[in-house]
């Protein structure tokens, strides 16, 4: 694959560190930012976008011009805006935008002025996983030397454009990367989501129309309208554009993230990139895109990861980096620990996730202690219905803590039968 | 109007108002928790779950939150969906989870929402076999309790107390499910409107702790419409007693005035009613010496002192129009005095002429509620009229119903639309001499002397109006402001202006109406509030009589031989040398009172009185609405109504019989007799009032120990003879229904709904007018407009000699209006007296004390610096100096040596 095809990664790794402004620009970097604010209308930008089929990166992959074009045109002077990059990484098993963060911040930050020149924002706001401390540091050097080259400030390359870029370190919580509990919290309020209408690109931060976009999102910004929406188009193997990073954790040989064509199948992700299982362990099942997502059974190993290939066999792509079940490592600990994590990162604010989690938490906790009733799942399969549809808790937390438990409630039928019969964990001690 | 269909039944509903509304108003049982019809929605606690489809062909629906989906016209819904239902009983026993199973020892057991809900969706059998989480729970002070195990993480007591009542020391803490509601560190909660949160909780995490000590069922207890008298905004209230005891007080819903809430003063003031000092009994002073006697004596020697010498009454702003006229029928008009000294007594006179002269509206609370400018001209109505404080406050979240309008979100969308709002400017502008609670919410909070508040106010309206006066010599910031505040006024659709009697300055009144006058000649649909201290100052006023200083000059020409003063410690309303003077040159003293006030302790003869909770009469608020109050107690003989007394003393006297007996007919005869009262018996059903044929029964169905209380004495049933003064029957026999007049609600309860909650079945409306009519009736409206009659009474700049200070009264939310000060909470909340300086004068510095002489008399206090009071200002509360404040003065402050 030469450099062209991984766009998003292309300057990541070299033995100097993550590129400065002049090298970034030596290497193809700000080519698009100058034909953007010079060359291009915000309007042509946003259809460029559009035409380039980007979907976002951060789970949900929604069209990412689209999601531009909600943002109220009139006045575009006099109204604030704001655009804020979601770089709140905690799904669990997902490392890929640290890898854009740490590797090549420039990229984000010249992605982040297209976008914003693109909804008209005067502001940026990269909202920061707390306990990502060496990206902190280099978004800051990175932002602190674009100001100062004139890269970020007002009047950028005389274009009349301005837009300045801030960084927020989280206070550290998962619900933050819920777009509108990240508003909420960048406000200085408890992180809680809102309800919508209104949507964030009418009324976000502080009220003002503003735009949430993942930092993977915002990285291909500059590649789209450098190299155009066809070239972009091209990149994928099916019906998704672009590049993904992917990446592949549990008991494989060599656990990472790799930015690959949309649409590579996860058999040949698992296989060539990650070297496959390690001795003495099978693929029993994996969660294609983070831990929100559900369980698919190792026989769909073959799947292309793009959005609808991916949902077809019953899952999500959503951050497009799976998490492997081995055949030794016991499915319901698995759930256990997953729905540990959900039930203390609900926000509390809606009744059904705040008390309905971390009663299913307690329920796999007993199963998988050996104190399990067989009438326990039927409490489990009651919350997986309840909670699962969207529309019925205030936000997508807890359906997406139901996504692996209801699947996985159907696909380790049998351990579950196991624990609760031996009152005890068959693979505790073959783990 | 739009229908829709509710489990296939067509129901009437607003397009403004969202499902769940709609769906109680057409009489179904939903059950919600954190949707409250004054905060709106929030979608937070999922319990109203419904089933909706898109069509007639769409069998399958979506579960949607009914709160938070709009009315459509022909929306198709369910109720009764097997889906809908389940999830509602799932969402109760998620709440279940940890609520502990002590509803038998709780006090809010009997009428509480959650147990209500339960019961209502079913969930009856515990299913959860895990350990349930606990809370430490802290002191909160002398109003609440706090019980955080039983918490159901409803946020509305957040949201009430941050959102709606604007302070900051209760908040949300933890996550998930270890949140905890509460303080910092332990501490009494700050906020004036802290008690309503008894009312706010679904449950018993916040509960009335003074009633706590008293406590009984609601179940128990009987109930008794009543009126607060605490200000003069005239909240209505219910009174609760049980066993000859008040136990508590809580809201009575007026669409127009307090709504769902009320202070804290005014939910815990009752307590002066049951102070151990209060007399009991009729007493007269021999050798110096307190006597009781019987009623028989006592006004046998009321009758020797009236044959020696005309009679002169002396009424009061605090008791009731009947008491006041019965004993302006004693005296005969001319030798019955309002109490009030003269500056305020003439400041009071005035307040209705000025209401009815000025063109703009008389605004109601929930009127002002809706102004999109706010002018307050030197008045702390968070102090002085703490509710109508709260309805300014609500000015801010209507400001930003454009900004929600714009995006199409509706008015109840709560937290959305005061995430839109975010940037709307304040409507609000505070002018006074110190800082109020409403400053951090207000475009422009500025401070000045009152003098110089007037003289803003009167450059405003000359803006407004070129023809109305303009003030010379006003300082370059000064033209400013008074050019921004014009501007602002002049451009607002509904803009208020609020002003007052609290530094008792006429030209801050004639200013205020200058401006209301101007803005209403400019087009705009302008309101004048004008605050009165007492709560029935405005009663007075258009009551009439004379002022204290001509009681004064009767007494020193030795035209009166006996003083009778009703409800009236005249030691808070004049100067000590001054009173005493008066009272040397008068032979006898009679006080009638309920309280011990020092002025008793002089009396020749005291009667007791009944206290508000144990008579009938009627107030006349601060925007001329008389309203009823009538008794939860009957009181025990030898007390009883001002009223009464002033009867026996007619009749004790050679003089005529009056030709009343009971309430409707003394204000039958107030009617008759004083032109502007005649409306009085209109702000209530009389006692001839009959529902279904029937009395309304002041206790509920379910009450018990009705024979076991007295078995001791007897254990047959003791028939309660009814008040002749009121329609509610005094048992539980009688009628009961959502029809109910709003005036004669003795408690709430509907089918299922045990808790306050049941208010819903009694309106119109959710949030409107009370099924059963207002409560109420104002007397100031519908005078013609007059053209504009412009004030001219523009004072001159404020300037104060070198040593000389403007002390003026610093009115506090607990501490100086006279009976709440009794109430033993509200005594634990008073803070430590001061004199309050802008400048402190060389030697002086905080913690030191300063003399400070009034008419001759020195008072020594410790001084504090605030920064916030504009030079040759300073503030002293005036319930300590416990003298009259009727003016401000000019004092000279000495500084207390060490020694």
């Amino acid at each position: 694959m030469n450099v062209s095809e991984r766009p998003l990664t292309a300057m990541i790794g070299l033995p100097d560190g993550p590129p400065d402004c002049a090298a970034y620009g030596r290497a193809g970097g700000w080519q698009a930012v100058r034909r953007a604010l010079r060359d291009m209308t915000p309007e042509a930008v946003i259809e460029t976008v559009t035409a380039s089929k980007l979907r976002g990166r951060g789970g949900a992959g929604f069209g990412t011009g689209q999601k531009w074009s909600f943002v109220p045109r009139d006045p575009p002077a006099t109204r604030r805006k704001y655009l804020v990059a979601n770089a709140d990484e905690m799904e669990p098993g997902t490392f890929k935008d640290r890898l854009l963060l740490e590797g090549n911040p420039l990229q984000l930050v010249e992605g982040m002025i297209i976008a914003g020149y693109a909804i008209q924002a005067g502001h940026g706001v990269i909202f920061l996983r707390g306990e990502y401390h060496l990206a902190l540091a280099r978004l800051n050097h990175a932002i602190a030397e674009a100001r100062q080259v004139g890269w970020l400030g007002e009047n950028i390359l005389g274009s009349g454009f301005g837009f300045e870029i801030h960084v927020h370190a989280s206070g550290g919580r998962y619900i933050c990367g819920e777009e509108t509990a990240l508003l909420t919290a960048l406000e200085g309020r408890r992180a809680q989501p809102r309800s919508k209408p209104p949507f964030p690109q009418v009324g976000g931060l502080w009220g003002a129309p503003s735009v949430v976009n993942n930092v993977e999102t915002l990285c291909n910004l500059p590649h789209i309208v450098a190299n155009g929406a066809e070239w972009f188009l091209s990149l994928g193997l099916g019906p998704d554009s672009g590049t993904k990073i992917y990446g592949v954790s549990g008991r494989v040989r060599r656990p990472g993230a790799w930015e690959l064509p949309m649409g590579t199948p996860l058999r040949e992700i698992v296989e060539h990139h990650a070297g496959g299982m390690r001795d003495g362990y099978r693929l029993r099942a994996f969660l294609p895109g983070g831990a929100s997502t559900a369980f698919l059974d190792a026989g769909q190993v073959d799947v292309a990861m793009e959005y609808g290939a991916v949902e077809k066999a019953g899952s999500r792509l959503g951050t497009g980096l799976a998490i492997l079940l081995d055949d030794r490592t016991c499915p319901v600990g698995m759930l256990h620990n997953l729905e540990h994590f959900f039930a203390q990162e609900s926000c509390g604010w809606c009744t059904p996730c705040r008390d309905g989690l971390p009663w299913v938490e307690r329920l796999l906790d007993a199963i998988e202690s050996g104190t399990g009733e067989p009438e326990d799942l039927d409490r489990l399969h009651d919350h997986a219905r309840l909670l699962g549809p969207m529309g019925r808790t205030f936000c997508a937390h807890a359906p997406g803590a139901m996504a692996p438990l209801a699947s996985g409630l159907k696909l380790f039928r049998e351990e579950f039968d196991a624990h609760i019969r031996q009152r005890a964990c068959p693979l505790r001690e073959t783990a | 109007m739009a229908t829709i269909l509710v489990d296939g039944r067509a129901c009437p509903a607003r397009m403004d108002e969202n499902l769940l509304q709609a769906c109680l108003e057409s009489g179904a049982d939903l059950p919600y928790f954190c949707w409250h019809p004054e905060l709106g929605s929030v979608g937070a606690c999922r319990q109203c779950a419904v089933k909706q489809f898109s069509g007639p062909d769409d069998k399958a629906g979506r579960i949607v939150m009914a709160c938070m989906t709009p009315v459509t016209d022909g929306a198709i819904l369910s109720i009764d969906d097997p889906q809908a239902k389940e999830f509602r009983a799932g969402v109760v026993e998620w709440l279940m989870i940890n609520h502990p199973h002590d509803c038998p020892v709780c006090p809010e057991g009997g009428e509480c929402h959650l147990q209500d809900m339960t019961v209502m969706t079913g969930h009856a059998r515990r299913r959860y076999r895990f350990t349930k989480r606990t809370h430490r729970n802290q002191d909160l002070g002398p109003f609440l309790n706090h019980e955080m195990n039983r918490c159901i993480g409803c946020y509305r007591c957040v949201r009430f107390y941050r959102d709606y009542a604007g302070s900051e020391d209760l908040a949300a803490f933890g996550a998930h499910d270890d949140l905890y509601f509460g303080r910092h560190e332990d501490g009494a909660l700050e906020n004036a409107f802290s008690g309503n949160l008894v009312e706010i909780c679904p449950t018993g995490v916040f509960t009335d702790k003074p009633f706590s000590a008293i406590y009984s069922r609601k179940w128990d207890m009987r109930g008794a419409p009543s009126v607060c008298a605490h200000c003069a905004v005239g909240c209505n209230t219910i009174v609760n007693a049980r066993q000859g005891t008040v136990r508590r007080v809580i809201n009575r819903y007026h669409d127009a005035v307090n709504r769902y809430f009320l202070c804290d003063r005014g939910r815990y003031g009752h307590g002066f009613a049951t102070t151990p000092t209060r007399p009991r009994t009729p007493t007269t002073r021999q050798d110096g010496i307190p006597v009781p006697v019987s009623i028989t004596t006592a006004l046998d020697r009321f009758a020797a002192m009236a044959a020696r010498g005309p009679i002169v009454g002396i009424g009061s702003t605090r008791a009731s129009l009947e008491s006041n006229f019965a004993l302006r029928a004693l005296t005969g008009p001319d030798r019955f005095s309002t109490g009030l000294p003269q500056p305020e007594h003439d400041l009071t006179m005035q307040v209705p002429a000025l209401l009815r002269a000025t063109p703009a509206r008389n605004p109601s609370l929930h009127d002002m509620e809706s102004a999109d400018a706010v002018l307050v001209l030197g008045e702390d109505v968070c102090a002085t009229a703490p509710r109508l404080g709260l309805a300014l406050r609500q000015t801010l979240r209507r400001a930003a119903n454009p900004a929600a309008d714009a995006a199409k979100v509706p008015h109840w969308m709560d937290a959305a639309v005061r995430m839109l709002g975010a940037d709307t400017p304040s409507p609000l502008r505070v002018l006074t001499p110190a800082a109020t609670d409403l400053d951090p919410i207000a475009a422009t909070a500025h401070r000045a002397a009152p003098d110089d508040i007037a003289r803003l106010g009167f450059a405003i309206a000359h803006r407004i109006d070129a023809s109305a006066p303009d003030v010379p010599d006003l300082s370059e910031t000064d033209l400013q402001l008074a050019d921004t505040l014009a501007t602002a006024l002049r451009t607002a659709r509904r803009p208020l202006i609020v002003a007052g009697l609290q530094y008792a300055n006429a030209a801050l009144l004639h200013a205020a109406a200058n401006i209301a006058t101007a803005l209403h000649a400019a087009g705009t649909d302008a309101a004048l509030s004008l605050v009165v201290p007492d709560c029935n100052s405005m009663g007075m006023a258009l009551m009439g009589g004379i002022p204290l200083d001509d009681v004064r000059a009767m007494a020193q020409a030795g035209r009166i031989g006996t003083l009778v003063v009703m409800e009236n410690d005249l030691t808070r309303r004049l100067d000590a040398t001054i009173l005493h003077d008066l009272l040397a040159a008068v032979p006898h003293l009679v006080v009638i009172d309920h309280i011990a006030t020092p002025l008793a302790q002089q009396a020749d003869l005291v009667l007791p009185a009944t206290a508000l909770t144990e008579s009938g009469g009627t107030l006349v608020s601060t925007e001329g609405r008389a309203q009823r109050f009538l008794p939860a107690l009957l009181p025990a003989m030898p007390v009883q109504e001002s009223w009464r007394w002033a009867r026996q003393l007619s009749l004790a006297t050679a003089g005529t019989e009056p030709d009343w007996t009971d309430l409707d007919q003394i204000i039958a005869a107030m009617a008759q007799d004083i032109p502007s009262l005649s409306a009085v018996a209109d702000a209530a059903p009389g006692a001839g009032y009959r529902l279904d044929g029937r009395r309304v029964r002041s206790e509920p169905a379910r009450i018990s120990g009705r024979t076991a209380l007295r078995a001791h004495v007897s254990v047959h049933d003791r028939p309660l003879q009814a008040s002749p003064d009121t329609p509610l029957a005094p048992t539980m026999e009688g009628a009961y229904s959502p029809d109910i007049p709003g005036a004669l609600i003795p408690f709430y309860h509907a089918p299922g709904w045990n808790s306050v909650q049941s208010l819903n079945r009694f309106q119109q409306e959710i949030g409107g007018k009370m099924r059963g009519g207002e409560a109420g009736t104002r007397l100031l409206d519908g005078t013609p407009h007059t053209p504009p009659n412009w004030h001219h009474d523009i004072p001159p700049p404020f300037t104060t000699g070198p040593d000389d200070l403007l002390l003026l009264p610093e009115y506090r939310l607990f501490g100086t209006e006279e009976l709440s000060t009794l109430s033993p909470p509200i005594a634990t909340r008073i803070a430590p007296a001061a004199l309050r300086l802008g400048t402190m004068p060389a030697g002086l510095e905080n913690g030191t004390t300063a003399t400070i002489t009034l008419a001759g008399e020195q008072i020594t206090l410790p001084v504090r610096h605030d920064s916030a009071l504009p030079p040759g200002i300073a503030l002293c509360p005036p319930h300590l100096a416990a003298r009259a404040f009727g003016t401000p003065v000019h004092i000279q402050l000495r500084r207390e040596d060490a020694s």
